[in-house]
């Protein structure tokens, strides 16, 4: 699941050309669908953006390092995340992220030496009933505790032993 | 032109002033760091603060940012202010321990020592170079990156950029000297942002002060109007 | 598909699907929100086409998926109609009954009934369960029976009525008189006077104006605007065109949440279908009135609720708020005059004008009228989103809704407004939540997050918790923020780890007060509520952290240990063979030990002990 495509200048440019008919090009709503094609904001795609759209490339890297949404850095191929939202917490999510982050020996907003993993928090999926939540490659799994954590991973590391 | 009243004074001043700008007409010291009267108002540092007792108030407000109303009644010495600007000297001691801007600062307000250490930066986030370099300069070289308590100041991708054309405005703005120049005969390095390039000598004094790109430029230009 | 371009026109098809519609045709709703999603309520929903597909009942049978019923606690949700029978937690393997035995027998399975935890009764009717009964669904009443995906199911329940009475019945001042009138305020946190905005910005000079629907839910713990935007996205876009009719707007933004992308698509399509019918766009109704509406996607930056800086976003800058004044009404998206509500507020217009203000004014208390929508969550029966109209007292919500606390614990207090807000102790329980009598306690009526915390909460974490959230959030633009709330934090993180002091406790009532009066903005001004309002009512706990180094609710790793019991410990092994660290030892059937030194006070040990013996003080 965790495919990465590499920058293609050629798909920026097509990103831009689409957006600019509109009245207000909005760049981070390019920016935007850059991240969610590469899952990260390659700094080759940020210098192409900002001349393209005559946006000082000193704005285009402050607006890319200020929003959560946005990472400069690659992913791991598999992402963790855990939703600190306060629901998740008051039922116990800060010993779900602490077990998780033990295991794969790296802090929130990490990734894994070896590329395999990232670990993320989120502030509130709302889907607060189901808290603790814990989003592992898109899948959601709710009332995690320590050893329902435990086993995710296990399942999840299982999985990127395999590919 | 509007008249408020500031510590018991009637002052005036021109309608869309500031409640700085018509203090410091008349002579009313407001300490500041993230004003400089040749940029847009940032309203960040919050030493400015001012007691605004009317209208709406009591409340505190940034002097630098909020218009001098008529009818306004302003206090800029008040205990509330104090405490405010205390805290705000502290605070900035507690991060920037070594700036000697900020020594000063919260000697004046009365901090010894801060009570929580937070880091140990001279930069303090007033913006006046980010501002600088876009409002006066236009070159946009650096802007304010990250947020929270890890916001800085930083070209893209914290390596030299290109858009620096080493005028070097940013290290002459800066309060707290965060921003090092090193001046090795043609040899100019700002520091902080990593820009290192060769400066052009000025035709008439010899003196050293313009990046090359920038100088075609000014040629061009002077060229043009002498033509 | 059909234009509509006449207020009789828009009545014709109303009539039209009206009658087109059989009440008595059986019907399956399943509810769709996030919540019953991530329960598997997609594959529920598949799993009945297939079912019905295969017995030929396609057509007499009709299947909504809709947006959240909110009784997330409980989902998948599933209600039969017309007969109303509720389903809960309903999985793949039960559609087959649920289709044969009660669609078309009429009989009631009696695994999927809900059974009210507090008397133990057995509910079959959805009317008849106590989390909805004691709620009035003004803004949430359609979520259970609409497809949010078709113009045509919230038309067919007078849906747009609201605007075509404003468009052709009454003048923009009109309209801006009656919002006034009916008392509405903002649902978005501080409940300023709706309609007083409006004509502010109505009355500002300029002829470009803009609005804006902040739908930016930032608070962690509250999605009753997700769950609006999901169900019924129509509504929100009914209320913003009227506001843009009222204040002379013609261009407005959707200022949404990207984690939302189920929030994002309806109304995306609800754009479109209202573009259709000619609904939205140019000449509205054949009122002459034009307005387009775009989506802008939030990148995820608290801050962004706040008005200037969320502008600030629209216009692809860094979401650093701005001093007021200018305030928006005047100066506000690039520099037009323009009115930004929240979308629970938006969601209301169209049953303020539908209904008139007296009727609506009639709901709620004199100062707060109106419903208002809180997610109830955290340590709760029934988690979910509950609407009550204003002056609804706390322990209705969380005794009579709610149905109290699980594994009878002791309730300590809910925590209303997130990190802007603060905490309500149980011993408040009756007051009534309108904005004012919530800003006496020290807690905000906020956009409506409504945490319950039980016995096992430690307040003091509670409000790190929040104090990390916001120090993470603050935009870092002004020193009160950016270096208070850090300032505020590293004390409290302290605290929590066994280290604070004598004195911390007044420091940080002091930076409190001074982060709250001198920030520049929103945020700012109210980061420090969850600290100030946990040592308000709860400054016992912090003093026995500080004092005693301990933390009563067991929550604070550095200040609690864990033991094993050695009358209870049987020797199992479980633990020791599961204890990350190896800090247990014992032999097999000899009572086990932890090793102090070695033990991360992890708890797994706890977790997995099935004999109590696991202790921790």
């Amino acid at each position: 699941m965790s495919f990465q495509p590499t920058f293609d200048a050629s798909e920026i440019e097509d990103l831009l050309n689409g957006k600019r008919g509109g009245e207000h090009p909005s760049l981070m709503s390019v920016l935007e669908e850059v991240q969610a094609r590469y899952r990260y904001l390659p700094q080759d795609a940020l210098i192409l953006i900002s001349e393209s759209m005559g946006v000082p490339l000193s704005q285009t890297y402050g607006v890319a390092t200020f929003y959560n949404a946005f990472s400069l850095k690659p992913k791991g191929r598999h992402v963790i995340n855990v939703c600190t939202g306060t629901a998740c917490m008051v039922r116990g999510a800060k010993k779900v992220l602490e077990r998780i982050s033990d295991r794969l020996g790296i802090q929130p907003g990490e990734t894994t030496e070896d590329g395999q993993f990232t670990l993320e928090t989120v502030n509130c999926l709302g889907a607060c009933a189901l808290g603790p939540v814990v989003v592992a490659d898109g899948a959601y799994s709710g009332e995690v505790t320590g050893a329902k954590a435990n086993a995710l991973l296990s399942k999840v590391m299982a999985e990127a032993k395999t590919v | 032109m509007v008249t408020l009243s500031i510590n018991g004074q009637q002052v005036q001043g021109v309608d869309g002033s500031s409640i700085l700008e018509v203090a410091r007409e008349h002579g009313i010291e407001i300490p500041t760091l993230c004003y400089h009267e040749a940029l847009e108002p940032y309203g960040g540092c919050r030493l400015c603060v001012v007691e605004l007792k009317a209208p709406r108030g009591p409340r505190l407000v940034a002097s630098c940012v909020y218009p001098a109303e008529e009818g306004a009644v302003v206090e800029t010495d008040s205990e509330i202010v104090h405490r405010s600007r205390r805290m705000t000297a502290e605070l900035l001691l507690g991060a920037a321990p070594n700036a000697k801007v900020i020594q000063a600062l919260a000697a004046r307000m009365g901090v010894e020592k801060p009570r929580v250490s937070l880091s140990d930066n001279n930069c303090i986030l007033c913006g006046l170079c980010v501002r600088a370099c876009r409002e006066i300069v236009g070159a946009n070289a650096i802007s304010l990156v990250n947020r929270g308590f890890t916001k800085e100041v930083s070209p893209p991708f914290e390596i030299g950029s290109n858009a620096c054309v080493g005028c070097t405005t940013c290290v002459f703005l800066c309060p707290t000297g965060a921003i090092k120049l090193e001046e090795v005969l043609a040899n100019r390095s700002v520091h902080h942002w990593d820009s290192d390039f060769e400066a052009v000598a000025c035709k008439i004094c010899g003196d050293h002060y313009l990046a090359p790109e920038l100088a075609v430029d000014v040629e061009k230009v002077l060229s043009e109007e002498n033509a | 598909m059909t234009i509509v371009r006449t207020p009789e026109e828009l009545e014709n098809l109303k009539e039209k699907l009206v009658a087109s519609s059989d009440p008595d045709r059986p019907r399956v709703s399943v509810c769709c929100g996030t919540g019953c999603r991530v329960l598997g309520s997609m594959d529920v929903i598949e799993a009945f086409r297939t079912e019905l597909g295969s017995r030929g009942l396609g057509n007499e049978i009709g299947i909504v998926g809709t947006g959240c019923h909110g009784f997330c606690e409980k989902g998948p949700v599933v209600v039969l109609k017309p007969s109303g029978i509720f389903y809960q937690r309903v999985g793949v393997d039960d559609v087959a009954e649920i289709v044969s035995e009660s669609l078309l027998n009429g009989a009631v399975i009696d695994r999927l009934i809900y059974v009210d935890p507090a008397s133990g009764a057995r509910v079959i009717y959805e009317e008849d369960v106590p989390f909805y009964q004691k709620q009035q669904r003004l803004v949430l009443d359609l979520n259970g029976d609409i497809d949010p995906t078709n113009i045509e199911d919230y038309i067919a329940f007078g849906g747009y009525y609201g605007l075509s009475k404003a468009l052709h019945q009454m003048r923009p001042e009109k309209v801006v008189e009656e919002v006034t009138q009916s008392g509405l305020r903002g649902r978005g946190g501080a409940g300023f006077p709706a309609g007083l905005k409006w004509s502010l910005c109505r009355e500002a000079k300029g002829d470009t104006k803009y609005i804006i629907c902040n739908a930016d839910e930032g608070d962690p713990g509250a999605y009753m605007d997700r769950s609006i935007m999901e169900g019924n996205p129509h509504r929100v876009l009914e209320g913003m065109i009227i506001g843009a009719y009222a204040i002379g707007a013609h261009e407005g933004y959707v200022y949404i949440r990207n984690e939302y992308p189920l929030a994002v698509e309806n109304l995306r399509i609800a754009i479109t279908q209202a573009e259709e019918y000619g609904l939205l766009g140019q000449n509205i109704l054949g009122s002459g009135f034009d307005l387009s509406i775009h989506i802008r996607p939030g990148s995820g930056a608290f801050v962004c609720g706040e008005e200037t800086a969320l502008m600030a976003s629209i216009e692809d800058r860094i979401g650093e708020p701005r001093p007021r004044p200018p305030y928006p009404a005047v100066s506000g998206l690039w520099g037009k005059p323009t009115n930004i509500n929240n979308v629970e507020t938006w969601a209301n217009v169209p049953i303020v004008i539908d209904r008139g203000r007296e009727a609506y004014s009639q709901i709620g208390t004199d100062q707060s009228t109106g419903t208002k929508i809180f997610s109830l969550v955290g340590n709760i029966n029934n988690t979910g989103l509950v609407e009550v109209p204003m002056g609804a007292t706390l322990s209705e919500i969380v005794y009579d809704i709610g149905g109290g606390i699980p594994a009878e614990k002791d309730c300590k207090a809910v925590q209303l407004g997130g990190p802007s807000g603060g905490c309500v102790p149980k011993e408040h329980f009756d007051v009534p939540i309108d904005y004012e009598s919530l800003q006496e306690l020290g807690a905000i009526m906020g956009s409506g997050g409504m945490v319950v915390c039980d016995e096992d909460t430690c307040m003091v974490e509670l409000a790190r918790f929040f104090m990390d959230f916001v120090q993470q959030e603050s935009c870092g633009k002004c020193v009160p923020c950016r270096l208070g709330t850090r300032a505020m934090l590293d004390v409290l993180t302290g605290i929590t780890r066994g280290l604070g002091q004598e004195g911390d406790i007044e420091y940080l009532e002091e930076l409190g007060r001074q982060i709250t009066a001198s920030s520049l903005c929103g945020l700012g001004q109210t980061a420090s509520n969850p600290v100030l309002s946990t040592i308000r009512h709860f400054r016992d706990e912090y003093e026995v952290h500080i004092r005693d180094g301990r933390c009563l609710a067991h929550v604070c790793k550095s200040l609690i240990l864990y033991s094993i019991d050695a009358e209870k410990c049987t020797g199992c092994g479980r633990c020791l063979r599961k204890c990350p660290a190896e800090a247990i030892s014992g032999a097999k059937k000899e009572p086990h030990v932890i090793d102090q030194d070695k033990c991360v006070k992890c708890g797994t040990c706890l977790e997995l002990c099935k004999f109590d013996a696991v202790v921790v003080e």
